[in-house]
């Protein structure tokens, strides 16, 4: 069986073909699903995340890796829920009310869905109440919040409101034990505007995304 | 479709030649060299000797007339276009009106270093040579700089010897004097061989200038006659000043840089029918708040952009000084100013342009401009290759595809066709977020083309070309050329060559 570090590498170079293969194997010769996972895939991610972090990749190289990975997770998805192996996390995106802007939101989530997290994107112009519901039925601890519009990141604000106002930010909600956390990002915002919108975390771009969940994450 | 201008249409561009045609049948160009009177007065051109000022004993150059039927013959002797190969003989870029191709300008006595213009050492030469090596946009390099650490005599040689050991990519270079020629051709046939291997597979051109007004020096036409007979390439440059040493209007100084040129084009071929050549312009205006002839002036551009018109109605591959700045600093000037002439550049379908790195009325390079210049010349390029249907037309299957996976950024469409149809700069060129522009530091254009630089030469892989191993003789034979052309320069100390090799102490 070729070593776990050869299927990390296929997925690194964007090759679904190699990236199935190597996954077959490994599952062939016994190899857990959740090693397989953590060994292989997550950690061909987290080099590609890395290298793209460093700028020394561009975004359709992590997109080609994604796409290896979610080849991989075809086979081994079922055997991670056989053996009740939990993902990297799920993650609410939306672009706020009032706000039709969804470039970043959309680079966000493919960003986050290339280092392994199930990501339950509601769009662009979302309302308060429907963060709350995809929260709620998803089991999420992370919600990403995108405005353009200095007019619309008040709204931001409304969301985190309406998420306290249903007690989904206390200790022990949601699937986590610290409560849901909120990252937030778009053009005119910065971590001072973030801090005062009552945010957890500020996101300059997509390429910090899959860190700053993990950072939220780990809290 | 590769987009074109013409700044001249077809009729002002015939009479523009007609007259240059008939000012050489009836003024004639003042030719110094016995030599090259001899060729001329061989092929039925009519000299009368003049005197210099009108009032001296010494009688001065020769005039000589060159009838219309002699500059049409060898028009048509001359090549529409010519190939030249690298190092290795390897075909590196053909100047033959199929797209433009960008060469450092050359000759500076100048390096901006930390923002200080000083004399140019060889560590200088040896590193520009290292960039321009890793710089693909860059088809040829140039001896940009004057060397100000070895005797003069061999200023210009020693110059080229550098760039044969540090990049292997042809050179656009110039002789001083006839014993720099000398030893110059004996460089470039040890470089490739022997003299036939450089006459089939060309690695430099060199450079020719008229003296304006319509003058042809010894050292100047020799220099046609010599590189003609050897095959060596040549780009004939003349730079009449409009409004000083030529006509204030920038057609009256078009007819009299293509007399000029056409003077030397009947020298070249009659020394050798066929030989390659290019028809070369660095003429300027006259700045007269200044005394200087601004290169990178509007006019200037115009200018080269005409030339480069008239020289493809006689059907030759064109060269021009454009694509460089007067400005003393990497500055707002620089940029535009090199931006608008190799945008025009590419417009005018100019084959050769010699220009990137050059400040200061070219008398400044700089290796960090060399780095913003290189992105300017692929941005132009990429306008040169203009706007073209590829395979995606109907769009409506990719439309399709976008709306269903919400981009298309991985499309087999997209990976197929992106780095064709979208240029993507290097670091030197600012398209960041403004977080991501804070968090690296705020750099400015010159902290980025001076860190960009120093990665270059700091990472510079190893010469494609390796002289210790292939090519052993050559080398040794070059160092053997130049160490002899030193001696007798009375060099008693040479600078390192950086190549590790102890070739070169006389």
């Amino acid at each position: 069986m070729q070593p776990l570090s050869e299927l990390a590498r296929s997925l690194c170079a964007g090759d679904d073909a190699s990236t199935v293969r190597l996954t077959r194997a490994a599952i062939d010769a016994g190899t857990p699903p959740e090693i397989i996972l953590s060994d292989g895939l997550i950690a061909g991610m987290k080099v590609i995340g890395e290298q793209f972090r460093r700028h020394e990749v561009f975004l359709p190289a992590v997109l080609l890796a994604a796409r290896a990975m979610h080849r991989g997770m075809e086979l081994l998805r079922p055997l991670l829920a056989a053996a009740e192996v939990s993902g990297q996390g799920t993650v609410v995106l939306g672009t706020v009310r009032g706000d039709v802007h969804d470039i970043g939101k959309n680079l966000v989530a493919i960003m986050l869905e290339g280092a392994g997290y199930e990501v339950v994107d509601l769009g662009h112009d979302v309302p308060a109440e429907r963060f709350v519901e995809a929260v709620e039925q998803s089991g999420a601890r992370v919600v990403g919040l995108s405005a353009l519009l200095t007019t619309t990141m008040s709204a931001m604000a409304d969301v985190i409101a309406e998420l306290t106002r249903h007690g989904l930010r206390e200790p022990g909600t949601g699937s986590g034990q610290a409560g849901v956390r909120v990252l937030v990002g778009g053009a005119p915002l910065n971590a001072e505007i973030a801090r005062s919108l009552g945010a957890d975390a500020y996101c300059p771009d997509a390429s910090s995304a899959a860190a700053s969940v993990a950072s939220l994450l780990e809290e | 479709m590769r987009p074109r201008i013409d700044l001249l249409g077809p009729e002002l561009t015939d009479l523009i030649i007609a007259e240059a045609v008939g000012l050489l049948g009836s003024v004639g160009v003042a030719i110094e060299d016995e030599q090259t009177l001899e060729l001329l007065a061989s092929h039925g051109a009519v000299s009368h000797r003049s005197r210099s000022n009108g009032a001296g004993t010494d009688p001065g150059p020769c005039r000589v007339r060159l009838g219309e039927e002699l500059i049409q013959r060898t028009l048509a002797t001359a090549p529409p276009g010519f190939q030249l190969f690298d190092l290795a003989g390897v075909p590196a870029y053909a100047v033959d009106g199929s797209t433009t191709s960008f060469v450092p300008a050359s000759a500076a006595t100048r390096l901006l270093d930390q923002n200080e213009a000083r004399p140019p050492r060889t560590a200088d030469l040896i590193a520009c040579a290292r960039l321009v090596e890793q710089l693909p946009g860059l088809a040829a390099q140039s001896t940009a700089m004057v060397p100000a650490d070895v005797p003069e005599l061999v200023s210009d040689s020693w110059r080229l010897y550098l760039s044969l050991l540090h990049c292997t990519k042809p050179v656009v270079t110039g002789a001083f004097s006839l014993e720099g020629l000398g030893v110059i051709e004996a460089l470039l046939e040890a470089a490739r061989g022997d003299a036939e291997a450089l006459r089939s597979h060309p690695l430099a051109v060199l450079t020719c200038c008229p003296t304006s007004p319509l003058g042809w020096s010894r050292t100047s036409s020799r220099t046609l006659i010599r590189c003609a007979r050897r095959g060596i390439p040549v780009e004939i440059v003349a730079m009449p000043l409009a409004g000083f040493i030529a006509p204030v209007t920038l057609t009256g100084t078009l007819v009299q840089q293509t007399a000029e040129t056409l003077a030397g084009l009947v020298i070249h071929q009659l020394a050798a029918p066929g030989a390659p050549l290019l028809w070369g312009t660095a003429a300027a205006i006259f700045d007269i708040r200044y005394e200087t002839a601004p290169i990178g002036a509007v006019e200037t551009m115009m200018m080269a952009c005409g030339s480069a018109r008239i020289g493809q109605k006689l059907g030759l591959p064109t060269q021009a000084y454009i694509a460089l700045s007067d400005a003393k600093l990497l500055d707002a000037q620089a940029g535009l100013e090199t931006s608008m002439g190799a945008t025009l550049a590419v417009l005018a379908g100019i084959d050769s342009v010699s220009g990137p790195g050059m400040l200061d009325l070219i008398n400044c390079f700089s290796l960090e401009k060399l780095v913003l210049d290189h992105e300017i010349c692929c941005m132009a390029g990429r306008i040169g290759r203009g706007l073209e249907p590829t395979d995606d037309q109907p769009v409506q299957p990719l439309i399709e595809e976008l709306l269903e996976q919400r981009h298309l950024l991985i499309a087999d469409h997209t990976l197929r066709n992106i780095a064709t149809e979208i240029n993507l700069p290097g670091s030197t060129i600012d398209r960041a977020s403004r977080e991501r522009w804070l968090a690296d530091g705020a750099q400015t254009l010159g902290h980025r083309a001076h860190a960009e630089a120093q990665r270059l030469l700091q990472h510079a892989p190893p010469l494609a070309v390796p002289w210790a191993e292939a090519l052993s003789d050559r080398r040794r034979e070059l160092d053997r050329i130049m160490l002899e052309a030193a001696r007798a320069a009375g060099a008693e100390h040479l600078p390192e060559t950086g190549t590790g090799a102890a070739a070169c102490s006389p």
